[in-house]
């Protein structure tokens, strides 16, 4: 099994912590200009879902999980579960609630999303980074105001809320960043 | 796509803003007749601190054996020092530094440092002197607290700093929401100290107003005066502005034996961490033994200095080409 040095921590990493893997979100380099340096890492345990922080010494070495990341199209959820599928081979995996945390409202079917395996096992799904969703719900649009100052918030098709410019209306499509959760633009229908 | 990295991550007005305060800087010491000096940035020799890494390149040319070693400095403080001893008087320097591994959203590997010694000032008049600087180049009117290392771990850990066991300290760390897998022999008591210090107390500090931690434990002197007694201490300092460590400041060390004796024990440390010893400056000790004046000395983060003048959180938004880009 390898191993990751605290230089080659990044967001996104997964190491293996107490036996579970984690995915490293942040990490702060601290070093007082007389004393030890150390990394302060925020993790998410990948099986939990649980969020927490773990310090090392700079320059330590830490277990790799042996993770898979899969790209899978997602076919539908059934109320506990999100099937996604293969493209290649066709297998099919289910995907747990806590699995799906952030990712879940973003989805409405057909999308390509990275599943991220564990001996097998989904543990966490990335939603494609862009998306594109109808305005279900929000306050009726100002005419003439395209300068996207101030703005509102919109529900989308999936029960997402963003907040967007003040011209956009009910049924507009939109396009929207899942990694910041931000509004892009409106896509022509 | 065209690729953006070669841009500054500093917008333009905070490299105005560097340009202003470094002018600032030298009027200050002027109208204070602190002589501003240059020294090398290569040296055969450097630190003995084990806890920083040096760069190191190589020189082929007259003056020196084929294929020499030479050290990026990681402070002028060597140099500096054997001017001070040679009779220099008070002295001033702003300067590149450089330290391997270093990189995050407080540093740089290659960073900005303002450093100077005062003769006949010990570290309480020398904190006077950065507070008035400070103060005028942050535009602050509060006074800056005082306060020692022992009162600053009484008043966040209800810890005694020089004389809790290192079970208490893992304890409180531990039961304070700071999880590793660090044991005692790996870091030793000053990292045990190290961690309570920079995870749970750095970040309370100087957010009101400005703060000087003083009285260090007499392990971590490096090259302070220690002050003997029934905890003997180090006559050391350090100032805090809104949790950022901005400045470690000295008493000085003017002992040559004393020296040879700490340099001893880093060398011992160094061996025993990385297997080796990188030259160290014997030119230092000499200096010391023909003599440093009584003197107080400090080292100043320029960098982050500009962060807190411009409010940022990162040094990339400070300095133009961090060495992600440079």
């Amino acid at each position: 099994m390898g191993t990751y040095s605290t230089n080659e921590f990044r967001g996104g990493l997964k190491l293996m912590i107490d036996g579970d893997p984690c995915s490293i979100i942040d990490n702060e380099f601290v070093k007082p200009g007389k004393g030890q340096a150390f990394c302060r890492v925020k993790l998410r345990n990948l099986k939990s879902g649980k969020v927490y922080e773990r310090t090392y010494k700079s320059g330590e070495s830490v277990e790799a999980a042996d993770v898979m990341d899969t790209e899978m199209q997602f076919l539908y959820s059934d109320g506990e579960q999100w099937h996604f599928m293969e493209p290649e081979s066709f297998e099919q995996h289910a995907v747990s609630e806590t699995a799906m945390a952030e990712t879940a409202k973003w989805l409405k079917g057909q999308e390509e999303c990275l599943v991220t395996l564990w001996n097998g096992v989904p543990l966490s799904v990335a939603a494609p980074n862009f998306v594109e969703l109808a305005v279900t719900d929000t306050d009726p649009g100002v005419r003439g105001d395209t300068s996207g100052g101030g703005g509102k918030p919109a529900t989308l098709e999936t029960g997402a809320v963003v907040r967007v410019p003040l011209f956009v209306n009910i049924d507009d499509l939109l396009k929207v960043d899942t990694r910041t959760g931000e509004y892009v633009s409106r896509v022509k229908n | 796509m065209l690729c953006d990295d070669w841009r500054p991550t500093a917008p333009i007005e905070n490299i105005r803003l560097r340009a202003e305060l470094l002018a600032k800087t030298r009027q200050f010491f002027a109208a204070r007749d602190v002589l501003e000096v240059e020294t090398p940035l290569l040296s055969v020799a450097t630190v003995s601190d084990p806890h920083l890494q040096s760069f190191v390149t190589r020189y082929n040319g007259p003056g020196l054996p084929p294929d020499t070693p030479l050290y990026l400095q990681t402070s002028p403080e060597a140099a500096m020092k054997r001017l001070l001893a040679a009779g220099s008087s008070s002295i001033y320097q702003i300067c590149k530094a450089f330290r391997d591994g270093e990189y995050g959203a407080r540093h740089n590997p290659e960073f900005t440092m303002l450093e100077w010694y005062r003769v006949g000032f010990d570290h309480f008049t020398l904190m006077d002197e950065v507070e008035a600087l400070v103060k005028m180049l942050l535009d602050l009117d509060c006074e800056f607290e005082r306060v020692s290392y022992q009162v600053i771990f009484e008043r966040y850990l209800g810890l005694d700093p020089h004389r809790a066991s290192l079970d208490d300290l893992m304890r409180c760390a531990n039961d304070s929401g700071v999880f590793t897998d660090l044991n005692e022999i790996e870091i030793g008591r000053d990292g045990w100290l190290d961690l309570l210090m920079s995870h749970l107390i750095e970040p309370h500090l100087g957010l009101a107003a400005p703060l000087f931690i003083y009285d260090y434990p007499a392990s971590q002197a490096v090259l302070a005066k220690v002050r003997p007694g029934e905890v003997a201490l180090a006559e050391r300092f350090e100032l805090y502005v809104t949790g950022v460590e901005l400045a470690n400041g000295y008493h000085e060390l003017c002992d040559g034996d004393e020296f040879s004796r700490r340099f001893e024990r880093d060398t011992l440390q160094r061996k025993k961490d990385e297997g080796f010893v990188p030259r160290i400056n014997r030119r230092l000790n000499t200096a010391l033994e023909a003599g440093l004046p009584e003197s107080a000395g400090v080292a100043l983060g320029f960098d982050r200095l500009l962060m807190l003048a411009a409010g940022c959180d990162s040094i990339n938004g400070v300095v133009n080409f961090t060495v992600a880009n440079a």
